[in-house]
């Protein structure tokens, strides 16, 4: 007993070292920022909302670049040092703060001397977080119940190819969806049948399943679409919904409460996807078969059902990113055009938690990273937008490589479970 | 002495089970299955793929509308529209009969060589398409060996190209045996440091290398985005790098419309010396030992984690040098589009191969001929060459799942260890 709590206290002791550096780097990177001719300039932040055509008014918010960026890095530094002598006791909150106030460092600096709508930013962040949000959640439910799910990326290209087909056959929005869904669901099932069933190599059978989804997708576009335009058009993307009233408070109620309607469905999904799997039985018995099914099994848990509801709720979520990537914002079908959402989803899960809370915040990261390389083209900052596009990914390394002594997945992802 | 021979001949006799025709056609003396499986999937695959052709194509649609009309007709086209497609992978990947025998006979009237290499020139392009098609499932395969997927052959495919391409053009006045050497090393040394990063990283601290190389992927396509729009573009502003030197080229086999180069023999050569490596010295021993169980190999004393990025940097080396043979040896500048997916198709060739270099060598040569076929396929029969993805997928299927076949060709399980590897996050 002994010998285990030194070993956690060595592991706690590198976590802290090794949190405490990070964020002291990111102290230095903001000192880096310092000297690059920001003397005297001011960063003014647009806050007001534009659009279609309704302004919803907020005051401009307006920084001193060298004082903000100073002190910024002041900040980071103390708390590294802390950090590194003391310990904070949440070292994942810090490192989010850390990595916050850098990308607020960042903002600043390339602001200089020029405005950003802040909210536009925010705006567009939410909207490209949703399907990573989607693809995460979704692999929250399967792999809480112990089946590795890659294949989202693959889900998501069917959810969005079927949802384009039914929506622009029947005209018919929300049945595209549901179909979307529906589709997702088909592809989880071959998965959960290969896996749970034949006790194939989950990652092997994710792998195929991409392989075979982009296949089958884009072979079905050349072959089917292409030669019949009309069943591409499902007609322009789902409109937002604007909340009554509260879509007029400034700054929040377009990041909030004006999108649409699939994101509402997401921020419910995540609300109650924490309820169920914290506060419901079902939840307890999906985690019960994650992390130990043999146990579970002897108490009468049907390990085999729980897992394949799971995998194929899994699915349904992942469909419905599909669709929300098609029929929901680019109203059309394009070859591969999940782009690595899957797998950036995957990440976000493992940098939540594998909680569906960590999980959205992690998308978030993802998806303010995404804006930004937009926005920071526009502004020509000097940073090629192709380098920053690398930021997410390299986030992605360096958090699964911080985290992951402290992040604990599921202790049964992955193993297919035998009956005795 | 007689309870030894007793032991060992109990387990025998009843371990004989009763074979259907197919496993007596292919298992002799109750060994393995191994040519069985894969034999079946492709067959399985091809089947699909018929019934997939048949389904989206519009003139097959309408004459089954008429089934009970004209049953005959129905089904002729069907058959008709099926054949056409796979007569033109065939004709696109080994050429025509009749325009080779025609070749020949000019050849030997008047000794002209040139309709003979473009008699020959499919069975060229299936060559090329083959090579790198074996160094990447080597790169795939090794990793397995040494149970590590790395899904990241893209990425380092890509740095791979890079790099030689960067050498290529930009080194002059340089003997070819010393520009051709230094290019192929500066693919495989650009790829070897691809995969050892998520190595590393697995070894330090258990980050998981599917997520790190496929974000490895993301990060090798930026980074091919931004040199060739920036630093590594044309004079002339196109997105593409200059030509590489003549100095640097891998040298064709044949003359001009024939594009096979010196490369397909290196893959070859590569396939032994992997073979080599992973069954006839010390650390590829260890390689195959943390693969079967690290933690029965980290008690023999092997380390483990050195072993990992070791393994992952040679994966990663094998797909730098898939790139850079493809820019030395066919494309001689770095564009982007310069792989059609290599990277990912390689993870069926692995499978489909049993992470043997014997049976990489073969599926690749079956991929790459089914893929240069496809191109004609698609010309003259207008099915589009993402059929060959499917057929893929439905091939890494079946071979990863095993049962599957067996429930449909009633084969039964011969011996115990046929089974798809089993891990999860690691």
């Amino acid at each position: 007993m002994a010998e285990i709590a030194v070993e956690r206290k060595a592991e706690f002791d590198r976590g802290r070292v090794v949190v405490g550096i990070v964020v002291l780097v990111m102290a230095i990177l903001t000192f880096l920022l310092l000297p690059a001719r920001s003397e005297g300039l001011t960063s003014t932040f647009v806050l007001t909302s534009r659009r279609g055509g309704v302004a919803i008014e907020a005051p401009d918010l307006i920084l001193s670049t060298w004082p903000t960026l100073l002190t910024i890095g002041l900040v980071l530094a103390l708390g590294g040092i802390w950090q590194l002598v003391k310990g904070f006791k949440r070292s994942d909150l810090i490192v989010a703060l850390g990595v916050g106030l850098t990308i607020m460092a960042f903002l600043v600096w390339s602001a200089r001397g020029a405005s950003v709508n802040l909210t536009g930013i925010f705006v567009s962040s939410m909207v490209r977080a949703a399907p990573i949000a989607l693809a995460a959640l979704s692999g929250i439910y399967s792999e809480r119940s112990g089946v590795v799910n890659i294949a989202i990326e693959g889900m998501i290209l069917v959810g969005a190819f079927v949802s384009v087909v039914v929506a622009s056959m029947t005209d018919n929005m929300l049945l595209g969806v549901l179909s979307g869904a529906l589709g997702g669901m088909l592809l989880a099932l071959v998965h959960a049948v290969m896996s749970i069933r034949y006790r194939v190599d989950q990652i092997v059978s994710g792998a195929s399943l991409i392989i075979l989804a982009l296949g089958t997708t884009s072979y079905l576009q050349r072959a089917v679409l292409n030669l019949n335009p009309e069943l591409n058009q499902p007609g322009p993307a789902i409109a937002a919904v604007p909340i009554p009233v509260l879509w007029k408070i400034p700054v929040l109620g377009p990041v909030l409460f004006n999108l649409s309607p699939i994101i509402y469905v997401l921020i419910g999904l995540l609300i109650a996807t924490r309820i169920l799997m914290n506060n419901t039985r079902w939840g307890l018995r999906v985690r019960s078969v994650g992390e130990h099914p043999r146990a579970a099994d002897t108490l009468g848990i049907n390990v085999f059902r729980t897992r394949y509801i799971s995998v194929l709720i899994s699915g349904a979520i992942a469909g419905l990113a599909g669709a929300y990537m098609s029929i929901g914002s680019a109203a059309r079908f394009n070859e591969g055009m999940s782009a690595g959402k899957g797998f950036l989803g995957l990440a976000a899960m493992i940098f939540g938690n594998w909680n569906p809370g960590g999980a959205f915040f992690g998308s978030l990261i993802f998806g303010f990273f995404d804006s930004l390389q937009e926005k920071l083209a526009l502004l020509q900052v000097g940073i090629a937008g192709d380098l920053l596009g690398m930021a997410p990914y390299l986030a992605t390394m360096i958090v699964l490589a911080g985290f992951i002594g402290r992040s604990r997945m599921p202790a049964a992802d992955g193993q297919p479970y035998e009956k005795q | 002495m007689s309870e030894k021979s007793a032991a060992s001949e109990t387990p025998e006799a009843p371990a004989e089970p009763k074979r259907n025709f197919l496993q007596r056609i292919f298992v002799r003396s109750g060994k393995s299955s191994s040519l069985l499986l894969p034999i079946l999937a492709v067959f399985s695959a091809i089947v699909i793929g018929a019934i997939i052709i048949a389904v989206s194509t519009p003139d097959v649609l309408s004459a089954w509308k008429g089934f009970f009309q004209d049953p005959l007709g129905a089904l002729s086209i069907t058959w008709i529209t099926v054949r056409d497609a796979y007569v033109a992978i065939l004709e696109g990947s080994f050429g025509q009969p009749t325009r080779i025998v025609k070749a020949f006979g000019t050849w030997r009237a008047t000794g002209e060589t040139r309709p003979l290499l473009d008699a020959f020139r499919p069975l060229g392009e299936s060559l090329v398409l083959t090579t790198p098609y074996i160094f990447a499932g080597l790169a795939v395969a090794l990793g397995f060996r040494g149970g590590l997927f790395n899904i990241g052959v893209e990425g380092q495919l890509f740095v791979g190209g890079l790099a030689s391409a960067l050498v290529g053009y930009s080194l002059k006045n340089l003997p070819w045996y010393v520009h051709l050497p230094l290019a192929l090393l500066a693919g495989i040394a650009a790829g070897a440091i691809w995969g050892a990063i998520p190595g590393f990283l697995k070894a330090r601290t258990g980050a998981h290398e599917v997520i790190n190389t496929i974000m490895m992927n993301y990060i090798a396509f930026r980074l091919t985005d931004y040199l060739l729009i920036g630093p590594m573009s044309r004079p002339d502003g196109m997105p593409m790098t200059p030509l590489i030197r003549p100095s640097a080229y891998l040298p064709t086999l044949f003359p001009a419309p024939m594009r096979v180069h010196f490369g397909f023999f290196l893959s070859l050569a590569m396939a032994g010396l992997v073979y080599w490596f992973l069954w006839k010295t010390t650390l590829g021993m260890e390689v195959r030992m943390v693969g079967a169980n690290p933690k029965a190999a980290r008690y023999s004393g092997v380390r483990v984690s050195w072993i990992t990025v070791l393994t992952l940097a040679l994966s990663g080396a094998l797909g730098g040098l898939a790139g850079a043979c493809q820019i030395l040896g066919v494309d001689h500048q770095m564009v982007r589009t310069f792989s059609p997916g290599y990277g990912f198709d390689s993870i069926a060739l692995a499978l489909l191969g049993n992470s043997h270099p014997v049976g990489v060598v073969l599926a690749s040569l079956l991929f790459g001929f089914m893929r240069a076929g496809a191109a004609r396929m698609q010309s003259l029969a207008n099915v589009p060459v993402e059929i060959i993805r499917i057929l893929q997928a439905i091939v890494i299927i079946f071979v990863a799942a095993p049962e599957i076949m067996r429930g449909i060709y009633r084969l039964k399980a011969i011996r115990k260890g046929e089974e798809a590897i089993k891990r999860g996050w690691g």
